[in-house]
């Protein structure tokens, strides 16, 4: 099965590309897609080879109805796709055409520490007018990506693509490949979404909880609520209303096209590019088999539906064929919207687009009060009480009788939404907490907000198994614990209640080559994907000790919690933030220092 | 819809419960906190008493003394963290107290993380047997016990031999009352919550330094403490903008707030005014406030207030606004006038949303006084009730054009004042109007 057979990689083109013509040598806008001069072309171009340029300069943007200030690499949206390959050196060539600073972080290569790209974390950033370098070896192979890691950038258009190819045989085998980066497109300026998300709670949410709405929600329910004063839709803080989801730089209406030959090994790798948006990935009609998360190869899963949080990629391979054409949906996670494309076996070949599905609403687990939707999964068990960590139990029974229980907690005046001697003493209680998850489960075995429910399969980190054992074997020599804290009406986030401001002189610190469990305990009501710079770490999802899966980003589901062991053996200074742009922007941000082997400081 | 002026006061009234201490509002449980090596033990006992406490309140029984210290570490075992699946019961001794123990679990089981202890009868453990008679398996803290097991994180509890273990001196507690299914399966109690070696260096980050030079790196970490602070901003709210139709002259009103600041200390400033057509402005003033947040949904208060008609007065205010459980916007101060007057103001707020973009908003205010200020026509105690509702359309979230009604009532003294002004002290406006705010 290691053997790959006529690999070859094709960019998806707009509008029905020739089946045999390679991305590059006859790119999707040279075919006149757009028709607003000026604007930054949709899609991707290709760059590869041991040098490669990167021009970063102002654009504009359209798609659908909406059209606005945007930034473009080498003048598209998104920027190139940089092919690399392992085991060789690569010169990449930042050149800033803008009036402000910019950066490039490599999201999820393993270079050295100054060469990441964060701005007063690795490096000092891309002053107006000049080049930076970064040349380091390929020491990897898989999927990744690159975005600006300076200020808003990101939102504008300032990503793109990264497929490292092995130095020796792919273990995925497929017969054709294309990329899908998910992203947003907003005419409001990235500033101007920062602000309304600061002035108005809700402000994006159309999908509120109304006298007339539809929900699933008790008149008991809904008083709850009101009495937390939050709010069951706050499922994503940007919606439809602001965004238009793209593929590829391609709105829904941009006819995106994906073309195969029917029985064909189709290898698609999805990319999570957007700046704040969660997407549910299905192909109705057509099952996906992961193989890589994260750019790292994991043992086969077949599902049906998955969720890909913001920069989390996911390898899939599919073998499209009983149909002429299949719809690929990217539905936003609060439901508000959906990217497109479509697999077609001919151009023009199209499948029925299927209608948003209702919106889902959280739930007592995503309250951080344990998990109330038992059932769906297997390991529903598991996910019901964690006895552990000294006195998260919170007045919980053991669980013996849950359903009983919480509906007796919820009566409980005030429910303890906020009992602050839940939280460890380093975590600072303010007004930029709002939540103490009362009883944070490990949530690893849940397949995302609004996913637990579908009627069919999904995938969720418990499924996740490294391909090849990894050689690390030593039981970690501590555990540390994080907590994701914040104040949604505020619309204030942080590590431990404490804005990255309030702890830029107080890096978490590693030694060199220490291995740690860290457990990130969720106390809010958001999910938030948690990236790690410099570093794979390892899921502890109850796989065996070697097949834990590598990831350099996790999702926290609301109220919940999850581990990592981390082997720190990539010396210096890291970002570690939640990628959710905006929360980042309003504090959920800190550096990592890893010592070096000497024992000196970093 | 009725306009209920008494659930406005109750939710009042419980946001002020806000203000009591979180410690205050909770009970029964230890903080979650690291414990020192040296207290360790002490602790564990400490937070088993209390684990003891609420199993008793619970209705298990849990035996007087059960918490007492073990003469071995492993006494303050967790079981609920252990990972079960991978104990071997079967390799134990024979002595080992668990004959009695039924097992059905299925340890070949590919899928470890989901088993199930359902089947695992604590219950039939034999009683008096001091390997298990005490152990709490809720509540011990093996994991976090760091120094006194040094070998703890190679422990291989596969062989672990429970029958050696000498769990405690005091005799049996019933477990049959213990759930087990519910375990968190994952070993991690096997690692110590440590913080960071010294060989992890201390202080501010600065690898960069070396490589780019204290300078550039000093503005760029200042520039990124910056941008990741959450910024300041300024906010203008048009609450109420609206012309009032009423018996006699129609008037108008407007009610103002706004501010500069960041997420924690901000610059607030508002005014209010309203008159009839015609006539000079009945009513107007403006405040300047130092606005603290204090908890997640409230903010303190404290600046000065001008009245701009009338006799000149200057108050000093103090206050709190922000947002009641039950999603009440709240907003109540008390002033003091430079001629000593004291007064006060509560107004509260609620949006009901009757579709994404149709609002009805019940609103209602109280004036109270300590004292008659006959040359303001107020009246001592409660001096004044307007009450309101507006229904306003959300064309964007920052503008939404309103109708609605409102009704004031002056009462006690000041509906005498009011009378012998020629005033009606009851006052029924029909309201059309704007609210915005960018």
């Amino acid at each position: 099965m290691i053997a790959v057979n006529r690999r070859k990689f094709l960019g998806a083109g707009a509008g029905g590309m020739g089946l045999l013509s390679f991305a590059g040598a006859m790119p999707a806008w040279a075919r006149g897609a757009d028709i607003l001069a000026g604007n930054a072309r949709k899609g991707l171009d290709e760059v590869s080879g041991p040098n490669i340029d990167l021009t970063v300069a102002r654009s504009a943007f359209a798609t659908g109805n909406r059209r606005g200030g945007a930034i473009a690499v080498n003048g598209t949206i998104p920027g190139p796709l940089l092919r690399l390959q392992e085991g060789t050196t690569v010169r990449l060539n930042v050149h800033n055409q803008l009036e402000e600073d910019t950066s490039i972080h490599w999201h999820g290569l393993l270079v050295p520490f100054q060469l990441d790209g964060v701005p007063g974390v690795s490096f000092p950033g891309v002053k107006p007018g000049e080049t930076f370098t970064a040349e380091f070896p390929v020491r990897q192979s898989g999927t990744y990506w690159w975005h600006s890691h300076s200020g808003l950038q990101e939102q504008a258009g300032h990503y793109g693509a990264i497929v490292v190819d092995p130095a020796g045989p792919d273990p995925v085998q497929a017969d054709r490949e294309y990329i899908v980066v998910l992203s947003e497109f907003s005419e409001m300026s990235p500033h101007t979404i920062f602000d309304k998300l600061k002035k108005g709670e809700g402000y994006f949410n159309y999908n509120q909880n109304t006298w007339t709405d539809d929900y699933p929600l008790s008149g008991e329910d809904r008083r709850m609520w009101a009495r937390m004063r939050m709010m069951p839709t706050d499922i994503l803080d940007v919606s439809s209303a602001a965004y238009t989801y793209l593929l590829n730089g391609h709105g829904p209406l941009d006819n995106l096209e994906y073309l195969f030959r029917p029985g064909e090994r189709v290898r698609l790798r999805f990319i999570n590019a957007g700046a704040m948006t969660f997407f549910n990935i299905r192909i109705p009609g057509l099952p996906m088999t992961i193989v890589q998360a994260d750019g790292q190869n994991v043992e086969p899963v077949e599902v049906d539906e998955f969720q890909i949080g913001v920069a989390e990629t996911y390898d899939v391979v599919v073998t499209p064929g009983a149909q002429q054409a299949y719809t690929l949906v990217a539905e936003s996670m609060d439901r508000s919207g959906m990217g497109i494309a479509t697999l077609a076996s001919a151009p023009g070949a199209r499948a029925a687009i299927p209608p948003l599905r209702d919106p889902p609403l959280l739930t007592m687990a995503d309250m951080g009060m344990s998990d109330m939707d038992h059932g769906s999964s297997g390991d529903a068990g598991m996910s019901g009480m964690d006895h552990g960590s000294g006195g998260d139990m919170a007045g919980m029974d053991h669980g013996s009788s849950g359903q009983a229980e919480m509906a007796g907690m919820a009566g409980m005046s005030g429910m303890q939404m906020r009992d602050t001697s839940l939280l460890p003493p380093d975590v600072k209680v303010g007004p930029g907490l709002d939540m103490v998850s009362m009883n944070p489960v490990d949530r690893m075995g849940d397949p995302g907000i609004g996913l637990a429910d579908v009627p069919h399969r999904t995938l969720d980190y418990r499924k996740l198994r490294a391909f090849t054992p990894h050689r690390e074997g030593r039981t970690p020599s501590r555990r540390m614990e994080i907590h994701l804290t914040g104040n949604m009406e505020r619309y204030m986030w942080s590590f431990d209640g404490k804005k990255f401001s309030a702890v830029s002189d107080e890096p978490i610190r590693f030694a060199y080559n220490e291995r740690v469990r860290v457990k990130l305990v969720n106390d809010t009501m958001m999910a938030h994907p948690i990236h790690l710079h410099g570093h794979f770490f390892e899921l502890v999802n109850g796989a065996p000790a070697d097949r834990q899966p590598l990831k350099h980003t996790v999702i926290l589901q609301p109220g919940g919690s999850a581990q990592f062991d981390l082997t720190a053996d990539e010396p210096g200074d890291w970002a570690f933030h939640c990628h959710l742009l905006y929360h980042m922007h309003a504090g959920m941000f800190q550096i990592v220092t890893v010592a070096n082997p000497d024992g000196s400081e970093a | 819809m009725k306009i209920r002026i008494a659930s406005l006061l109750a939710s009042l009234a419980v946001g002020s419960v806000l203000a009591s201490p979180a410690a205050a509002q909770h009970a029964g449980h230890s903080p979650a906190e690291p414990q020192q090596s040296a207290e360790a033990q002490t602790d564990a006992k400490s937070k088993c008493e209390q684990e003891a406490g609420r199993h008793r309140a619970m209705g298990h029984p849990v035996a007087e003394g059960a918490c007492e210290p073990a003469a071995q570490p492993e006494a303050a075992m967790d079981h609920s963290r252990m990972d079960h699946m991978t104990m071997d019961h079967g390799s134990m001794t024979a002595q080992d107290g668990h004959s009695g123990m039924t097992m059905p679990m299925d340890a070949a089981r590919p899928e470890a993380l989901s088993g199930s202890h359902e089947g695992m009868n604590h219950g039939s453990m034999p009683q008096g047997n001091p390997a298990e008679g005490a152990m709490d398996h809720s509540k011990m803290n093996h994991g976090e016990m760091r120094q006194a097991e040094a070998g703890s994180s190679s422990m291989d509890h596969g062989q672990m031999d429970h029958g050696q273990m000498n769990q405690g001196q005091t005799p049996s507690q019933d477990m049959q009352g213990m759930d087990h299914s519910a375990m968190q399966m994952g070993s991690d109690d096997d690692i110590p919550l440590l913080p960071p070696p010294p060989e992890a260096g201390s202080g501010p980050a600065r690898a960069a330094v070396a490589i780019w030079g204290e300078e550039a790196m000093n503005e760029a970490r200042r520039e990124l403490v910056r941008e990741t602070d959450g910024g300041m901003r300024f906010w203008f709210q048009g609450d109420r903008l609206e012309y009032r139709a009423r018996e006699g002259k129609d008037g108008y009103l407007w009610d103002i707030q706004g501010y500069y600041g960041g997420d924690i200390d901000k610059f607030w400033f508002k005014s209010e005014g309203e008159g009839s057509f015609g006539e000079p402005i009945e009513g107007a003033e403006v405040q300047a406030l130092w606005s603290r947040a204090i908890a997640p949904f409230f903010d303190f208060q404290a600046g000065v207030r001008q009245d701009l008609t009338g006799p000149e007065r200057t108050h000093a205010v103090i206050g709190i606004q922000g947002i009641a459980p039950y999603q009440f916007e709240v907003d109540a101060a008390a002033f003091v006038s430079t001629k000593g007057d004291v007064t006060a103001r509560i107004e509260g707020e609620l949006d009901q949303r009757i579709t994404q973009r149709l609002i009805l908003q019940p609103r209602a205010e109280l004036a109270l006084s300590a004292q008659d200020i006959p040359e303001l026509g107020i009246g001592a105690g409660l001096d004044r009730i307007e009450a309101g509702l507006r229904l306003r359309y959300e064309f964007a979230r920052e503008f939404a054009p309103y109708v609605g009604v409102s009704q004031e009532w002056r009462i006690g003294d000041s509906a005498d004042f009011a009378r012998a002004a020629g005033e009606d002290p009851s006052v029924t406006n029909y309201v059309v109007g704007v609210r915005f705010w960018f």
